[in-house]
């Protein structure tokens, strides 16, 4: 297991909204953590990241703990990070957005960029552009993209297709695919198809505990457990999202 | 008013507006950058004046009291940073009395040492006189200031759009912790910004000294009233927007004084509440634009 994290509990402020977050994301497959709205999916992606650090509880990356730790420090481990609200810099130009992500400027480094270049097309033709000017789908690609050009082992992505439009979440999940045979990603995503779609392993939270985890496509046949905790009923199921 | 008047008005009002710059575009990066409104910032010029005195009268050496001054800005600024204002990031009261404290102390310090008069500080014999130009009269330590004010307003600004550093910083002004995220370790950033901004502020203080005649240990708050002015007319965080505010508040300065000495600052505040009127972040400010 690349990232496992045991007993989780994360406070903000004098609020505990991870109260035992309990699971484990095997190397190069894509965990999709699924739960309400409030059930606590992005609080344990700030706390995988330090950004929101636990109060209790083990983060384990490549079997050492990295809990604690400050957040470039974990990021420097490869630990990637592309938040919901996305986080480009505007006032940056989409090549500044990347390169500031770049770590060196070795070969690898260059070819990383490619390679994000070709995932994302349109951004190739935005180079020169604000961050602040790209649409909101193009705003997502550059953040994932930003993250892919360093050569991270685990990506966590929170929400990539919300707001998108449906055109746009399909490049997503063209792009998601592309991805993960790159490098293991942990997806928070309320989309069910889109989670479906590119997702092989799943954690279910609900209330700042882990309730479930397992293989998603058994997942896809639970009807109880989807209309339970995510919401969804067989007459939405395909197109569903949860909370 | 006469042509001459007009220019040597502008002049006046461009050099001031320089001085100011020099405190306020550090100012405005911290505030930006680390979200903190640092009132020990008009201390740190100041002290850059009465570093200028010191060095000058020891040595006679206007360079080496402008370089000394930036130094002891740098030193200070990240001495500040360290052991006080890295306490307590994130927590804005705490920041406004830390700051506040250390602004007391600096200023203190500088009684205690220098007594609280002014001390007559005499422009360097180089740069004294004018030249007159028809009916137009160029002080020459104003044009000098001028001078120096544009060459670091160029280079600072180049820092921040062709180099990494620039760009990090950009970025962190933002969104610190997205740059964190990044790798980046911003803390060491929020310093190297802090200590720089401390020099700049330095090397306005011992700039403004001659300008003005004299040093004392409340010049630093003087000034520092036009600097926060300028930032909010510039934008929080936007060093192009803390140019072009000092030089309006420069300018509208000059021209008040001419007609109406007692309303200098006034126009200054009235100033910053149109702006403030027709666009609430400033004119750089973020989402102002």
């Amino acid at each position: 297991m690349i990232l496992e994290l045991k007993q989780v509990k994360t406070h903000i402020g004098q609020f505990r909204i991870l109260q035992d977050i309990t699971f484990a994301v095997p190397e190069g497959k894509v965990t999709v953590i699924l739960g309400r709205n409030g059930a606590g999916k992005t609080t344990t992606l700030r706390s995988i990241m330090g950004l929101t650090p636990p109060t209790e509880g083990e983060i384990l990356l490549d079997g050492k703990r990295i809990e604690g730790l400050p957040p470039h420090v974990i990021a420097r481990k490869g630990v990637g990070f592309v938040p919901e609200d996305q986080a480009v810099f505007s006032a940056l130009t989409v090549n500044e957005n990347l390169r500031l992500a770049m770590r060196g400027r070795d070969q690898s480094a260059e070819e990383r960029l490619t390679f994000v270049l070709d995932v994302f097309p349109d951004l190739k033709e935005k180079l020169s552009r604000k961050g602040g000017g790209l649409s909101g789908g193009q705003k997502q690609m550059l953040a994932i993209g930003r993250a892919l050009v360093r050569d991270n082992r685990v990506l966590l992505v929170d929400e990539p297709s919300k707001g998108l439009a449906p055109i746009m979440v399909e490049k997503l999940a063209r792009a998601l695919r592309v991805i993960k045979d790159q490098t293991t990603v942990v997806l928070v995503e309320q989309n069910f198809a889109l989670a479906s779609a590119v997702g092989e392993r799943y954690v279910i939270i609900d209330d700042g505990h882990t309730v479930r985890e397992g293989i998603l496509c058994e997942l896809e046949q639970d009807r109880e457990l989807l209309r339970r905790y995510l919401g969804i009923s067989p007459a939405n199921g395909e197109r569903g999202r949860a909370g | 008013m006469g042509m001459g008047t007009f220019v040597n008005l502008t002049v006046n009002g461009l050099s001031t507006g320089m001085m100011i710059f020099l405190l306020a575009s550090g100012l405005s990066l911290i505030f930006g950058l680390m979200g903190v409104l640092n009132f020990a910032h008009g201390s740190l010029f100041m002290l850059g004046g009465y570093t200028g005195v010191v060095v000058f009268a020891h040595s006679g050496s206007f360079i080496l009291a402008l370089v000394s001054a930036m130094l002891v800005g740098l030193l200070v600024g990240w001495v500040v940073e360290r052991l006080t204002v890295r306490r307590v990031y994130g927590n804005a009261i705490a920041q406004i009395l830390v700051t506040t404290g250390v602004m007391i102390v600096l200023n203190e310090l500088v009684k205690a040492v220098f007594g609280p008069d002014i001390i007559a500080t005499p422009v360097p014999p180089l740069l004294a006189g004018s030249w007159a130009i028809g009916s137009v009269i160029l002080i020459k330590y104003r044009l000098f200031t001028l001078a120096v004010g544009l060459v670091v307003a160029v280079a600072v600004h180049l820092l921040l759009t062709k180099t990494r550093l620039g760009m990090v910083v950009r970025a962190g002004v933002e969104n610190p912790e997205m740059v964190q995220a990044l790798g980046i370790n911003i803390r060491q950033v929020f310093s190297l910004v802090f200590a720089f901004g401390a020099a700049l502020a330095a090397l306005g203080g011992v700039m403004m000294a001659p300008a003005v005649g004299a040093v004392n240990p409340d010049m630093g708050l003087q000034n520092q009233m036009l600097a926060f002015i300028v930032v909010v007319i510039g934008g929080m965080g936007s060093f192009l927007g803390s140019a072009l505010g000092s030089i309006l508040v420069g300018l509208a300065g000059a021209y008040t004084a001419w007609f109406l000495p007692e309303a200098s600052l006034a126009v200054n505040v009235l100033l910053m509440a149109v702006v403030l009127l027709l666009r609430p972040n400033g004119l750089f400010g973020m989402g102002g634009e």
